[in-house]
C-alpha cells in the first residue's frame, strides 16, 4: 500500500497529493495508538471511579462502571483515617514522613553531587579517572548487596529506623548517579570560560557559585526531577530503614492495602493509592521534557 | 598553606564522596561476601564455612522458584517491552496528530512508585471483583482470570503490570533514537521504491541498535531490582510462587533470619548484574574514546 504510493507521488499528477483523513493506514495508526491510550489510561480511570464509590456499590458492580453516587468519603478516610498496625491517623503521617525524608535528601545530594561533579569536570588532577570509574560501578550494583551492612552502620550511628538515616541513605545511594548527572553536563560547558573567570581571579568556589551554577539550571531541573520522583516512590530503603511510625507514604500504603485486619474497603484503598502518585504525577506534568531525562538517568541506579 | 589548601580543594572537596564510596559500597559489598561465608543465622557471626550458604541456596527449592521466576520475567518483560516500545515510537514518528498527548499518556506510569502499580493492578486482576467478574457480569458465565491466585500464573501478572509501567519509557528511548535519524536517508530510500516495513526493518532498525542495547540494559536492571512491585502485587505469593531473587533475598534476611544465606543470595544477585554489566560498561567506554 506504501509501496504505491510512493510510486503515484513520483510519477503521477504534480501538486500536493489530496489527504485522506480516512485512509486504511490512518486507521490502523489511529486505531492502534488508540487503544493502547486505554490501556494506559485504565488503571488509573479504574482507580478514580473505585475511590469515588461507596462499598456497596463497589460489590454490586464492577470496577469499571462510571459511580452512580459520588462520595469522597474514602479520601477523606484515606487520609486522615486509614489505620497500618496501630497508627489510624491515615495516609497524612507517611506523606509528612515522606516530604521530612525527601527534602532534605534531594537538597543534600544535589548540592554535594553538583560540587563534585564540578570539581571532577573543570579541575583536573591525578586520580580523577579512577575516581569516576569507583562511581560509575557504584551507580549500577544492586542495593541488596549492601542493605544489610547498612542496618549495622546505621544502628552504630543510633540512626536505625529514624529519618535522619533514612536521608543520609538516600544521600549516598543519589551520589554516583547525579556525580555523573553533573559532571556530564559541566564537560559540556566551553572551558574558555572556565579559564577566563581562573583569569580574573576567580576561585574555585567563585566560579562554581558566579560561572557554573547560573548556566546549568536545566540539569539542576533534571536532577530534581530524578531525585523527588525516586526518593518519593522508594519502598526497599523505608521498608528496612524505617519503623512504622516514620513509614514513607509508599510503606504505608503497601501496609494499609495489604493490612489482614478488618474488611477490606477498596475505595479507601484506591483513595490512598491515588494520593501516593499524586507527588510524582504532579512533577510529571510540571517538569515536561526534563522528565525523561531525568528517568533516563536514573533508570540505572541501582 | 592557603594555597597549597587552594591548590588541592578539588581534592578535598572529593575525598568525603569517595572515602564514604568506598565504604558503602565497596567495603560493605566485601562484608556481605564474608557473611556469605559465614553460618550467620539471627546476628552476623564470623564463623566461617566455605561455601556452605551457596550449596544450602541452591539446595533451597524456594531460590529455584526465584530463579526461574526471574528468568520468565526477565526474558517476556524485556521482550514485550521492547516490541511494543518500538512500535508505539514507530506509529507516533508518522507525523501524528496528537502527539504530544500521546506522549503523554504512555509515559505517566514511569511517574508513579511500583507499590503504586501493584496495587492499581492488582486490584483489577482481582477474580471476585475485578476483570474476571466484568466479564461474567457481561454475561460469559464461565470465564476466567484469575492469575493473580494461580500460583502457576502468578508470575505473569507481574510481568503485565511491569510492562505497563515500563514500556512507555522504552517508546521514549526510540522515538528519540528515531528522531535522529537522518532524513535525507529516508526520501533515497524512498525513491529508490522501498516499502515502509522494508525502510524500518532494512535501513532504521540497524541504526537503532544503540538503543536496542541501552533499553536492554536498562529492563535488564529494572527486572533484577523489581522487589516492591512483587511486595505490592503478589506478595510473592500464592505461597511463594511469585517470588523474585530481591524478595528471596529481603525474605530470608529480614523475616527468616537466615542473614548468611540472605547475603548468599545478594552476592548471585550482584554477580547476575555484573555479567550484564560489564560488556555494557566496557562497550560504552570504548565508544568514548
Amino acid at each position: 500500500m506504501a509501496d504505491s504510493a510512493v510510486v503515484h507521488s513520483i510519477d503521477g499528477p504534480s501538486g500536493p497529493k489530496p489527504r485522506k483523513t480516512l485512509s486504511r493506514r490512518n486507521i490502523i495508526l489511529y486505531g492502534t495508538l488508540f487503544v493502547v491510550a486505554v490501556y494506559y489510561l485504565i488503571p488509573l480511570y479504574v482507580m478514580l471511579v473505585t475511590s469515588v464509590k461507596g462499598m456497596p456499590e463497589i460489590r454490586m458492580g464492577n470496577i469499571f462502571s462510571l459511580p452512580l453516587e459520588i462520595t469522597f468519603e474514602p479520601w477523606v478516610k484515606a487520609w486522615s483515617q486509614a489505620c497500618t498496625g496501630l497508627n489510624c491517623d491515615g495516609l497524612s503521617r507517611g506523606f509528612w514522613n515522606s516530604v521530612k525524608i525527601t527534602v532534605p535528601s534531594v537538597v543534600i545530594s544535589i548540592a554535594i553531587a553538583s560540587i563534585n561533579g564540578y570539581a571532577l569536570a573543570n579541575w583536573r588532577f591525578k586520580g580523577a579517572n579512577l575516581f569516576f570509574t569507583i562511581l560509575i560501578f557504584g551507580a549500577f550494583i544492586p542495593y541488596q548487596i549492601m542493605i544489610y551492612p547498612l542496618v549495622i552502620l546505621l544502628r552504630d550511628l543510633g540512626l536505625y529506623t529514624k529519618l535522619p538515616g533514612l536521608i543520609l541513605i538516600h544521600t549516598i545511594f543519589g551520589m554516583p548517579i547525579l556525580t555523573l548527572l553533573f559532571r556530564n553536563y559541566f564537560t559540556t560547558i566551553p572551558e574558555e570560560l572556565f579559564k577566563a573567570a581562573r583569569v580574573d581571579g576567580a576561585g574555585f568556589w567563585g566560579i562554581y557559585f558566579r560561572v557554573m551554577m547560573p548556566m546549568s539550571l536545566p540539569i539542576f531541573a533534571v536532577a530534581i526531577v530524578l531525585q523527588v520522583t525516586g526518593i518519593w516512590n522508594d519502598f526497599l530503603f523505608g521498608v528496612i530503614y524505617t519503623k512504622p511510625a516514620n513509614y514513607p507514604m509508599t510503606v504505608q500504603l503497601n501496609n494499609i492495602v495489604n493490612s489482614v485486619l478488618g474488611v477490606k474497603e477498596y475505595n479507601v484503598n484506591m483513595a490512598a493509592t491515588l494520593l501516593t502518585g499524586l507527588v510524582p504525577l504532579a512533577i510529571y506534568f510540571i517538569s515536561g521534557k526534563l522528565f525523561v531525562r531525568g528517568i533516563a538517568a536514573g533508570a540505572v541506579k541501582g | 598553606m592557603l594555597n597549597y589548601l587552594e591548590k588541592h580543594l578539588p581534592k578535598i572537596v572529593l575525598a568525603p564522596t569517595t572515602i564514604v564510596m568506598i565504604v558503602c559500597m565497596y567495603g560493605f559489598i566485601a562484608w556481605t561476601g564474608l557473611l556469605s561465608l559465614t553460618k550467620s543465622r539471627m546476628m552476623p557471626q564470623w564463623e566461617f564455612v566455605g561455601l556452605d550458604q551457596y550449596v544450602r541456596l541452591f539446595a533451597n527449592p524456594r531460590w529455584d522458584v526465584a530463579v526461574d521466576n526471574l528468568f520468565i520475567f526477565l526474558i517476556l518483560f524485556i521482550i514485550i517491552a521492547l516490541v511494543l516500545g518500538l512500535l508505539l515510537a514507530i506509529f507516533l514518528d508518522q507525523k501524528i496528530r496528537v502527539e504530544g498527548a500521546i506522549r503523554t499518556i504512555y509515559l505517566y506510569p514511569m511517574a508513579i512508585s511500583f507499590i503504586v502499580t501493584g496495587t492499581a493492578w492488582k486490584w483489577i486482576l482481582n477474580p471476585g471483583l475485578g476483570i474476571e467478574k466484568l466479564f461474567r457480569d457481561l454475561g460469559f458465565a464461565g470465564f476466567e482470570f484469575r492469575w493473580l491466585v494461580d500460583s502457576d500464573m502468578a508470575i505473569y501478572t507481574i510481568v503485565i503490570a511491569a510492562v505497563w509501567q515500563s514500556s512507555g519509557f522504552v517508546m521514549a528511548l526510540f522515538l528519540a533514537g528515531l528522531r535522529g535519524v537522518d532524513d535525507n536517508l529516508t526520501k533515497a530510500a524512498k525513491i529508490d521504491g522501498a516499502s515502509t516495513v522494508r525502510l524500518y526493518w532494512h535501513i532504521i532498525l540497524p541504526l537503532m541498535r544503540p538503543v536496542f542495547f541501552s533499553a536492554i540494559v536498562i529492563l535488564t536492571h529494572i527486572a533484577i531490582k523489581s522487589f516492591d512491585l512483587v511486595q505490592a502485587l503478589t506478595g510473592g505469593g500464592p505461597g511463594y510462587s511469585s517470588d523474585l531473587p530481591a524478595n528471596f533475598m529481603y525474605t530470608f534476611s529480614f523475616n527468616r533470619a537466615q542473614i548468611g544465606m540472605g547475603a548468599a543470595s545478594a552476592m548471585i544477585m550482584l554477580f547476575g548484574v555484573l555479567a550484564v554489566l560489564i560488556p555494557y560498561l566496557y562497550s560504552e567506554l570504548r565508544e568514548k574514546k
